[in-house]
């Protein structure tokens, strides 16, 4: 059978990809970000699954106002990085995994989890810069992708408790493929940032850190957080953070803390990483 | 009744309210994610625009980048950073110029360097009018 093996959380900042394609990772502003992601870096070599199921968010470049689904996933051979108004990045093409995301949509909506399915979807940042912060700039990434993408920008988004229960439903479904894979989760965006408006650069590291702590120790504390209580602690943008609660009801109750990392700022964003392994 | 009422604390969330008010200026700035957009857009932007159902004021405020107004009249930050995007310029002037008082480039990125804006004094309208 297949399973999880491990999670990751990481911030998706579109600044990050710009930075390594522009080859501005040696400036004094980006150092210790990139430092940061050294033993991400270096876990993430030693620990490639057979696929990673990548949960994030397409921000106004695939999906709009006219038509944008609460989840959707992926069931493509491949996905091409997107236009999102400045040229696709250059980075290699996203290879799917139509056979293991077929079987856990099926399963999903058995499971009462009606989700969208598309065939044919551009993927932006949300995607590939997690990647590139696990896989550098390799010539082609490691390991196939299910992207799963989450409304988090047009309201309402989906509950902080039905996106642990909708991991909780992917683990199930991955358990009941017969052939024997390792699966890796990401929950990706946040942590805390306010894009738009007055309060324009908000962070609060408070927050977050309880997040995290949470994360790991008592996962179920963060799926009381409302909607209201995302936009008020954590910024507008700072929603993105259920998509971490995916990955984490994806993941064992106990899970191991391998590593944590929390950086302000990058762009307008407080920047955080977690990797989890199943006990 | 709406759940999410309007004003939701911080303009720029799409609520119901904020959908329907912004629906044809952010489909414009979605727009610009295709490179024959962009530059039928630099061509000739305000014959552009009219290719919209936008309002004249929603129209005005693209072509004055007023991303402040943007969000007043409907718009939300990923779809403007489509705007500033186009113009080659760092989403930090756009976060900048919305934010209050308005912010420069470099006080932006100075304000984040040391640590970002605090949420204290900023979590609801309230809270901030009371300082």
């Amino acid at each position: 059978m297949a399973r999880i093996v491990a999670g990751m959380g990481t911030s998706h900042v579109p600044g990050v990809g710009a930075a390594m394609d522009n080859g501005k990772t040696g400036e004094d502003y980006w150092v210790p970000l990139f430092k940061g992601f050294e033993p991400i870096r270096e876990w993430h070599k030693n620990n490639v699954p057979d696929v990673n199921i990548v949960v994030f968010n397409d921000h106004a470049t695939s999906y709009a106002l006219d038509n944008y689904s609460t989840f959707t996933m992926g069931v493509a051979e491949e996905f091409k990085p997107a236009d999102e108004g400045w040229g696709p990045r250059k980075v290699p093409m996203i290879q799917g995994h139509p056979e293991l995301a077929w079987h856990i949509v099926e399963n999903l909506i058995l499971n009462e989890f009606d989700m969208a399915v598309t065939g044919d979807l551009d993927l932006d940042h949300g995607c590939s810069v997690p990647l590139s912060i696990a896989y550098d700039q390799p010539d082609a990434w490691p390991t196939p992708v299910i992207p799963l993408l989450v409304n988090v920008i047009q309201y309402p988004q989906p509950t902080a408790l039905r996106c642990f229960k909708l991991g909780q439903a992917i683990r199930k479904a991955v358990e009941s493929f017969p052939e024997d894979l390792t699966v890796g989760i990401w929950g990706t965006g946040g942590l805390s940032h306010q894009l738009g408006g007055e309060r324009a650069g908000v962070v609060n590291p408070d927050f977050d850190t309880k997040f995290l702590d949470n994360l790991v120790d008592d996962p179920l504390a963060n799926t009381r957080l409302s909607h209201t209580d995302f936009i008020r602690e954590a910024g507008s943008e700072g929603i993105e953070m259920i998509m971490w609660n995916v990955m984490r009801g994806a993941m064992n109750e106990k899970v191991r803390e391998v590593y944590r990392f929390y950086h302000i700022p990058v762009s307008a964003t407080a920047y955080g990483a977690i990797i989890l392994e199943n006990e | 009744m709406m759940i999410f009422p309007e004003p939701m604390f911080w303009m720029g969330a799409i609520t119901g309210g904020a959908y329907r008010r912004g629906f044809h200026l952010n489909m414009f700035c979605m727009s610009l994610n295709k490179a024959e957009c962009r530059e039928e857009f630099a061509a000739d932007e305000a014959a552009y625009l009219q290719k919209f159902k936008m309002t004249d004021e929603q129209r005005q405020a693209v072509l004055d980048r007023n991303y402040l107004e943007m969000l007043k009249l409907g718009a939300n930050v990923y779809y403007a950073f489509k705007v500033i995007s186009h113009d080659r310029k760092p989403p930090q002037v756009m976060y900048g110029q919305m934010a209050m008082p308005p912010l420069s480039f470099e006080e932006f990125q100075e304000m984040m360097l040391n640590g970002g804006r605090s949420i204290d004094g900023n979590r609801s309208v309230k809270e901030q009018e009371n300082g």
